[in-house]
């Protein structure tokens, strides 16, 4: 312990909030998370400066790695006893900026909270600590015959808190939804450091505001959430899955909004250009039409004669719809492949251009072939590259400017490309982040889509369960000094 | 090949980090402990810092760099095709050039093993002979058992059991430099092998079977004496310089013009060997060394892809065998399926899929006596995996991990047999002589 301790002493006071940190406080934070639960060093905490989005960097003050939810509370307790911002992680892929440290902040990374604590066959729920990875959770499920539908590209290795806090959408969002619809309880480490249930175990359940719902999405400005109920669903029979290539970007976007309008709810409907493709194919090689304009990802799941039913009558639109061919699955493991190399799909862009950044603008879905056309006319004129993929299904595209963050000049043009594309998806009556939230990278946009009252009401909400401003501050908004 | 420092580098390879996390699940140091300094997110970052004159290549990055097991789990996860393996040797060059990496007694065995030892076969040769000597005396028995390697402190202590048996005779002992296939088996070509270090010394038997497997598929088969290590040790351990000796000298021993292919029966080694022309860029060696990459072939890659005869079947029982993916042979070299493909083929195996067969079994190199607690916990999850397939064999391609599982399978006594597909093979063969 004392030649641990020595280490925090090294650091120099820190200023924040007006109060100044002196390290015996750190000391106490080292007796709270135990040996090996916080880091200090600069080696230790530069790997925690950045997520998942491109351009932002932030060292911490400290990063601490609690165990259970009594440590984390005491941490919160501790960091409102110091006035230390916290920020809290878990597997930092966000994009969206919501797990970059604030300068002289507390990152509070639950990566080790990483046990599923039950799953209830007579209910369908699972029980989970929120460090355990997305993917483990379905894995799960799927050892009792049952499915946890959300499924966001990083599923791998994104944690569910995370996925709670950002609310994720995934490839299956188009029938089953988001994370969201999944989520029946959660305990919550609020503000003050107590310890809130929100929710049950009920299918039904009015008692109250639907507290829950306040914290899902809520980017850990909120609360901690050190425990999830997840709703499970009985594991679907039979799954088709196809690739529908089209020689032009607008005639795909035309053949989903004609599958939508004829009734079918497939459960992924994917979209990916050529300059996406290429990169995916590049890194998997499992032999995809890279020669196609664009091509989409369908997969319908159910009862093997609603799937084979759909399957036929989704072939028969796209094929009228304008698709020069379509490529059936042979069998679920083949699927499973093109779903896989279609979630490598923002990673792989990156052998480009050194910079990826991706947006998440999302549109009622009869606009979608205006704003795909839109996207491409906006690169076009400000000399940019940007490749386009996304769930068309849910109307949610992910424009991914492909350029390189030391060339100030180009920069700048992206930046501007950027504004008129959220604009723009704001006068479709669409919204700024589908599925990544805010964070900072879409805080200054936040303002152009809501309007005064709405605005002053998220603020209103935040002031009311975090009135001293310690979590994750500065994020999705500017609180005024009150 | 790496550069002198990672300033040096390229800076598109350090940027082509995205940081997206893909990798993570997959990294062996981060899965045990939940750390991102121990990911390759988080080293990419650590080396990117120094790049960047925010972080200096003092003790802290060596200590990192040393941690990682250089298995490059990480370059086959990354969608983003960033080069681990290149930032990987110049970060461990860079410190190891700049004395952070490592107390005195760590630079000693370091210099003992890559640069006294490993360089020259002869003196190799006679290590193993000394070490077999010592095995077979009775006296390793008593050495233990007196627990005489704790007078020679922790370190080497701990070092002793880990020696690899040596098997006799040695590979030059087992092979003529020239073998043309038996009578009856049309010639189809000549390649040479690569004998190897530790795979001469501790396996000269899976040489054999090498050859063996080579003959039978109509293949003469040119093993040159007293071979050097091909340089990979000192490429993944900071010593360029060196690596560069050794593979001088081994380029030395085989015309790639004469030769159909080059063939590597260990995976670590194979990895290193396919590019030797990042070693020479440029000068005189620069055209041998592309012509040497061309032909140089794991063993496995090599029969599937020239079609191997397969062993006809015999009556008898099936076996439960599984299948542990060297590092270096599926990462870095692509090759996963081959191997598979060869135990399939083999009439009386039952293959069944190892969880987390990709993952490392902590031996990397001399990973296992630099790193002893990391690689112990590695080795306790692989010989665990190892135990819920109930198979009764389990098969490497690589002699690292072959002493390694050995090892491990022997501290839980379980009754698993570690061998190489190459070995099953060629027995397979046998037994059709004998049937
Ligand atoms: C390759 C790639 C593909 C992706 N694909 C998708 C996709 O298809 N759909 C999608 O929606 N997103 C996607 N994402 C974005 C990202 O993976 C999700 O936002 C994910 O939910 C983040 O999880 P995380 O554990 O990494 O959280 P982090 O990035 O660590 O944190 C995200 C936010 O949640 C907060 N937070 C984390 N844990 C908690 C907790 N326990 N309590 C309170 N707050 C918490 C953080 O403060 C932060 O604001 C993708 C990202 C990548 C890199
Ligand atoms: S190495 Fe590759 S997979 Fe890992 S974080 Fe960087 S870009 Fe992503
Ligand atoms: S080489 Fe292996 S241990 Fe090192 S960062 Fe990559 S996956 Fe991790």
């Amino acid at each position: 312990m004392a030649a641990r301790l020595k280490r925090p002493l090294r650091l120099s006071p820190v200023r924040l909030y007006g109060a100044s940190l002196v390290t015996p406080a750190l000391a106490a934070l080292q007796e709270i998370t135990g040996p090996g639960g916080l880091l200090t060093d600069r080696a230790d905490l530069i790997p925690y400066a950045f997520d998942g989005t491109a351009e932002l960097f932030q060292l911490p003050l400290a990063v601490a790695l609690p165990s259970d939810t009594a440590q984390v509370a005491a941490c919160v307790g501790w960091a409102r006893e110091n006035r230390v911002a916290v920020v809290t992680r878990g597997s930092g892929t966000g994009l969206s900026g919501g797990s970059v440290p604030l300068p002289g902040c507390l990152v509070l990374c639950l990566a080790r909270l990483d046990r599923i604590l039950e799953v209830d066959p007579l209910n369908l729920t699972l029980r989970a600590q929120p460090g355990v990875i997305t993917k483990e959770i379905d894995d799960e499920a799927a050892r009792h015959g049952l499915f946890y539908p959300p499924d966001p590209g990083s599923m791998k290795i994104s944690t569910i808190g995370g996925n709670v806090a950002e609310n994720s959408g995934g490839l299956r969002g188009l029938k089953y939804g988001v994370t969201r619809d999944y989520v029946m309880a959660l305990q919550v480490v609020l503000a003050d450091g107590r310890v809130a249930r929100l929710g049950n175990a009920c299918v039904k359940d009015v008692a109250g505001y639907s507290l829950k719902d306040l914290f899902i999405g809520s980017e850990g400005t909120l609360g901690v959430i050190t425990e999830v109920l997840l709703k499970l669903l009985p594991r679907p029979a039979a799954r088709k899955t196809m690739l529908a290539i089209f020689s032009s970007m607008g005639a795909a976007a035309e053949a989903i909004s004609a599958i939508i309008a004829a009734r079918i709810i497939p459960c992924t409907l994917e979209f990916i250009d050529q300059t996406t493709l290429q990169c995916v194919e590049d890194y998997t090689r499992i032999g995809l039409p890279t020669h196609a304009a664009a091509v989409l990802l369908i997969e319908t799941d159910g009862h093997p004669a609603a799937v084979a039913d759909e399957a036929a009558r989704m072939e028969e639109i796209v094929r009228r719809h304008g698709a020069d061919e379509v490529q059936v699955a042979a069998d679920e493991a083949e699927g499973a492949k093109l779903a896989m190399a279609r979630r490598q799909a923002f990673s792989a862009l990156a052998r480009v251009r050194p910079t990826t950044i991706l947006e998440d603008v999302t549109v009622p879905r009869s606009r979608l072939a205006e704003m795909v056309g839109f996207v491409s006319e906006t690169a076009r004129r400000h000399q940019l590259r940007i490749a386009t993929f996304g769930h068309m299904g849910d109307g949610n595209l992910h424009p991914t400017f492909l350029t390189n963050e030391r060339d100030r000049e180009e920069m700048e043009r992206v930046h501007h490309a950027l504004s008129e594309i959220v604009d723009k998806t704001v006068s479709l009556g669409g919204t700024v982040t589908g599925e990544h939230g805010v964070g900072l990278a879409k805080k200054d946009y936040l303002k152009r889509q809501f309007d005064e009252a709405s605005y002053d009401l998220l603020r209103s909400v935040k002031r009311a369960l975090d009135p001293g401003n310690l979590l994750n501050p500065g994020k999705i908004f500017d609180l005024d000094p009150a | 090949m790496a550069k002198a420092s990672l300033r040096d580098l390229d800076y598109k390879v350090l940027q082509q980090c995205m940081h997206c996390g893909m990798c993570l699940p997959t990294c062996p140091t981060y899965i045990t402990s939940k750390l991102e300094r121990h990911s390759p997110r988080g080293r990419i970052a650590l080396m990117r810092a120094v790049a960047d004159g925010r972080f200096e290549a003092g003790t802290e990055l060596a200590r990192e760099m040393n941690h990682c097991l250089g298995c490059l789990a990480c370059t086959t996860a990354c969608p983003a095709g960033v080069d681990y393996g290149t930032m990987f040797e110049t970060a461990r060059a860079e410190t190891e050039a700049n004395h952070t990496s490592g107390g005195p007694m760590r630079r000693f065995y370091r210099w003992l093993v890559l640069e006294q030892i490993f360089l020259f076969p002869a003196r190799l040769r006679l290590v193993g002979w000394l070490l077999r000597v010592y095995q077979r005396s009775g006296l390793a028995g008593w050495v233990r058992r007196l627990k005489l390697p704790y007078l020679l402190g922790r370190d080497l202590g701990d070092l002793e059991p880990q020696a690899p048996v040596m098997e006799s005779p040695f590979s030059d002992g087992r092979i003529a430099p020239l073998e043309t296939p038996p009578p009856g088996v049309p010639v189809r070509g000549r390649v040479g092998l690569l004998s190897g270090c530790i795979q001469s010394l501790a396996f000269g038997s899976v040489n054999r079977s090498t050859v063996d497997v080579l003959l039978a598929n109509g293949w003469e088969v040119e093993t040159p004496r007293l071979q050097s290590c091909c340089g990979s040790l000192h490429a993944h351990n900071g010593a360029p310089e060196l690596a560069r000796r050794a593979a001088r000298a081994l380029l030395e021993r085989f015309d790639p013009s004469r030769l159909d292919a080059i063939i590597t029966n260990a995976g670590g080694c194979g990895s290193h060997l396919k590019h030797y022309a990042a070693l020479f860029p440029e000068g005189e060696l620069a055209a041998p060394a592309r012509a040497w990459d061309a032909k140089v072939k794991d063993i496995h890659e090599f029969l599937v892809a020239t079609g191997f005869r397969k062993p006809v079947a015999r009556a008898g029982e099936t076996v439960r065998i599984t299948y542990h993916e060297s590092c270096h042979l599926s990462h870095g070299q692509g090759v996963r399926q081959p191997p598979r493909e060869i135990l399939r083929a083999i009439p009386g195996l039952q293959l069944v899929e190892l969880p987390e067969a990709d993952l490392c079994c902590g031996s990397a190199g001399i990973y296992n006596i630099l790193q002893p607690g990391e690689s112990q916990r590695l080795l306790e999850r692989k010989t665990g995996r190892i135990g819920e397939t109930s198979a009764s064999l389990v098969a490497t391609a690589n002699p690292g991990c072959h002493l390694q599982l050995a090892r491990g399978l022997r501290q839980r006594d379980a009754a698993v047999h570690v061998t190489q597909p190459v070995v099953l093979l060629a027995e397979a063969y046998q037994r059709e002589q004998s049937a």
